[in-house]
């Protein structure tokens, strides 16, 4: 490392110097490397936090029945005979949740495209302390591996739902304590993202670039970054705690008098099990904003992108956003109006989650009012932006019974609240996710993903995810809880049987249609058309770099002239005024 | 690696008017207040909920927790001592006196092992030994989670400083003024670790 350390001294950016295979690839200090290493990893856990669905929705639409073909593979202790064991099922829901949070959506959101894209968009030559980078990714990773290795462990992983209620998840089995380890991991590794984007995106921007110039993907990243680093440490508090309770027999979420199966528990008690839930959901519902603004950041590129118009209304999706960050910190007990606070606290809370919706509304009108008398291009990416916008309003809207009380209460813990939040971040976010990988594909790679593949697609995508979540609202309604391992023995459940096989199948379709992106993904790589570096006609700096951008990503550092999106500015005798360009040439 | 090339590591930014180890330095400790401030809102919320004296579950008072004020209170001295210390290493760094800073690192170095020392022998054995272990009440479930996780950014301090008088320093002889960037971050985070016990000392001890 040493000769190393010479070697690099004083090169100036884009210089190309010799790197080993593991520094260059496996503990590289690029952005844009880590950016692909967090894109791989996570993509690799969403495909699995969905093949853990995809097995729910087998017990959930024909329970009791033997699982066909993989059924045989997991064991006497998990599905005897290939009928899935009720506990497995709980471990299979609550590490679908997890998974998909934490190691799934965030880190392609944050940790791929936040890497990879905002660095390039401010016209930096790296982040601010890439050796910190390197480490959130391994510290990432690490997280990943102990979530997985809890599969293993005696009583499977983690079954007390993603949020780990106490006193459940207190005296559940030893997956519980494996997933407080790797969630203290995922948090510390968040935490060196976050610093590291802030500092970046405030330190590092290329000259002329203000902050009223930043592409709203970058405002997205950085009001992400706040979340991340100030929501996250109250669970970080909570899941030493929780680990404390289950390894040092403390109680804080152990109340007295408590009794398991029969058995009073020899705990001290004194604890509250509230507690947890106020300190999970300070975290989980700023996680909410997490989830869905940087998709956001991503809608609103294409869209500016492929109307060949400015975004409508800039500076009020910008305010929003921030406006978002703040609010985001004190919904947090809407998740609670059945723990019994009282109407007063309920009534803040209510407020406050009315107050939060405008501003997201605000953001989607005006990406909405953006598509109005432009020449829109229907790229790939395009789709899957213009798809995410009545994906998210009905995600948005059907939340807005949870945020009050008085209709909370029956719906709540329904499979009414899992379509309200899947449309949020399953056709939501995921098409966001789906959009931006199409989009930044090129610069990545230097090739364009075939739009054939792409439109196939994105069309069963549309038609599955909907086919999927849409049933969810009327088993919802029919009052049948998102945590039972069968509805069928309920006559309200046995009801709406049908809806649910109806969204099974949807789901395993879906699953069938990842497909035709998976081989679109790997096939392009290689066969994929190659492109020039900016093959969207593209104002942002990102297209400024070459593609794929060398190390050090800029050939000269950019200076900037001009706001983000100056499409068909009139006058000019093309239809993009990138900002980096002096005049027309 | 590429770190040389990167700017405002060493100079600060002229909009900003600060260099990005010492933004990126309070942005951590802003996340840090996070983490103590959700530890500090458990204690209050566990404490007013506990009930009154007759039940066993009541909130123990000064005489039932054995909890030494002088003990304590001698911690926080050799504490606020380390920050001056901490702020002397700067300074001395600062006016480019290498020798001096590199004693006043030590110096805090020694003082933060004290504290240790101190912690682990006056008061955490003989505590465990005594069964006032963490399941014992409420109280102790707080206690050991809150002066532990203390206990452990003091050793993360150590560990950092450490560096700073070993390998890390040989990055004085390179770029001295990069070298006392770093200790003045250290010394923030330092400050930060002491304030922490400047709210955990009454907490625990005196309330």
């Amino acid at each position: 490392m040493s000769s190393h350390d010479h070697h690099t001294q004083g090169h100036g950016s884009g210089a190309h110097h010799e790197l080993s295979f593991w520094r260059h690839y496996v503990f590289s200090t690029d952005h844009k490397v880590i950016g692909v290493q967090y894109g791989i990893t996570a993509l690799c856990f969403l495909f699995l936090g969905f093949c853990l669905m995809m097995m729910m929705r087998w017990q959930l639409a024909y329970p009791g029945q033997p699982m066909p073909v993989i059924g045989k593979f997991f064991g006497e202790a998990a599905m005897p005979g290939g009928i899935m064991l009720p506990e497995f099922y709980n471990s299979l829901g609550a590490m679908h949740g997890t998974i998909m949070v934490f190691l799934g959506v965030v880190p392609l959101l944050v940790g791929a495209f936040g890497n990879y894209v905002m660095p390039l968009q401010i016209g930096a030559p790296d982040m601010a302390f890439p050796k910190l980078n390197m480490a959130s990714y391994w510290v990432f990773a690490v997280g990943g591996i102990v979530m997985l290795v809890s599969f293993f462990v005696p009583g499977g992983a983690a079954n007390s739902g993603w949020t780990s209620y106490a006193p459940l998840s207190v005296i559940a089995t030893m997956g519980q304590t494996l997933w407080l380890i790797g969630m203290v991991f995922l948090i510390t590794s968040s935490l060196l993202g976050s610093v590291n984007f802030i500092v970046t995106i405030i330190q590092l921007r290329a000259k002329g670039l203000s902050m009223f110039r930043l592409p709203f993907f970058v405002w997205a990243q950085l009001v992400t970054a706040f979340l991340l680093l100030l929501a996250f440490p109250p669970l970080e508090a909570a899941g030493v705690m929780q680990l404390m309770d289950r390894v040092a027999g403390t109680s804080f979420f152990m109340p007295e008098g408590l009794v398991v199966s029969g058995v009073p528990s020899t705990v001290a008690g004194g604890g509250s099990p509230l507690l947890w839930q106020h300190l999970f959901w300070f975290l989980a519902h700023p996680e909410v904003y997490v989830l869905i603004l940087p998709a956001l950041g991503i809608v609103a590129e294409i869209i500016a992108n492929n109307t060949r118009k400015p975004l409508w209304g800039y500076r009020p999706m910008v305010y929003s956003a921030i406006f978002l960050g703040f609010m985001s910190f004190i919904v947090w007990a809407h998740h609670m109006f059945m723990t019994g606070m009282g109407p007063t606290i309920s009534t803040f809370f209510a407020t406050t989650t009315m107050i939060i919706s405008i501003p997201s509304v605000i953001i989607l009108t005006a990406l909405v009012i953006s598509l109005y008398r432009a020449s829109i291009r229907f790229t790939v990416p395009m789709l899957f932006a213009l798809a995410f916008l009545p994906m998210f309003a009905i995600g948005g809207l059907t939340g807005l019974p949870l945020g009050l009380p008085a209709s909370d209460i029956p719906l709540h813990d329904t499979y009414y609240v899992i379509g309200h939040f899947h449309y949020v971040v399953a056709p939501g976010t995921i098409f966001g996710i789906f959009a931006g990988i199409y989009y930044w594909y090129p610069k990545v790679t230097g090739r364009k993903m075939n739009d054939v593949l792409g439109k196939i697609h994105f069309w069963l995508s549309f038609v599955f995810i909907n086919m999927v979540f849409g049933p969810m609202f009327v088993q919802g309604l029919a009052g049948v809880s998102r945590r039972l391992y069968s509805q069928v023995g309920y006559a309200h459940g046995e009801a709406v049987q049908s809806w649910t096989i109806t969204s099974s199948w949807g789901a395993w379709l879906l699953g069938l249609a990842q497909i035709f992106f998976i081989v679109n993904f790997f096939m392009s790589m290689r066969a994929g058309k190659k492109v020039s570096d900016n093959p969207w006609e593209a104002t942002t700096l990102e297209w400024a770099a070459p593609s794929p951008p060398p190390h050090g990503n800029f050939t000269t550092p950019p200076v900037v002239y001009r706001p983000p999106y100056e499409y068909s500015v009139p006058g000019l005798a093309k239809d993009y005024f990138p900002q980096h360009a002096a005049a027309e040439a | 690696m590429s770190t040389q090339t990167l700017p405002y590591t060493v100079h600060p930014h002229p909009v900003t008017g600060i260099y990005s180890g010492k933004f990126g330095t309070w942005l951590f400790l802003a996340s840090e207040v996070m983490l103590f401030g959700a530890l500090f809102s458990s204690y209050v919320l566990l404490r007013v909920g506990a009930p009154e004296a007759p039940s066993p579950l009541h909130w123990p008072s000064h005489e039932e927790t054995h909890l030494s004020w002088r003990i304590g209170g001698f911690n926080t001295l050799v504490l606020i001592v380390s920050s001056v210390t901490m702020v002397m290493a700067w300074a001395s760094l600062k006016m480019g006196d290498f020798s001096k800073g590199r004693r006043y690192l030590w110096l805090t170095f020694l003082l933060a092992l004290t504290f240790i020392v101190v912690k682990l022998s006056l008061e955490y054995v003989p505590k465990l030994r005594g069964g006032y272990v963490p399941a014992k009440s409420t109280f102790f479930s707080l206690y050991y989670t809150l002066t532990g996780l203390h206990g452990l950014h003091v050793i993360g301090g150590m560990v950092v400083i450490g560096y700073f008088l070993g390998p890390g320093a040989a990055l004085w002889k390179r770029d001295p003024e990069y070298y006392t960037n770093r200790i003045e971050c250290t010394g923030l985070y330092w400050h930060f670790v002491d304030l922490v016990w400047i709210f955990l000392f009454p907490v625990l001890y005196l309330m």
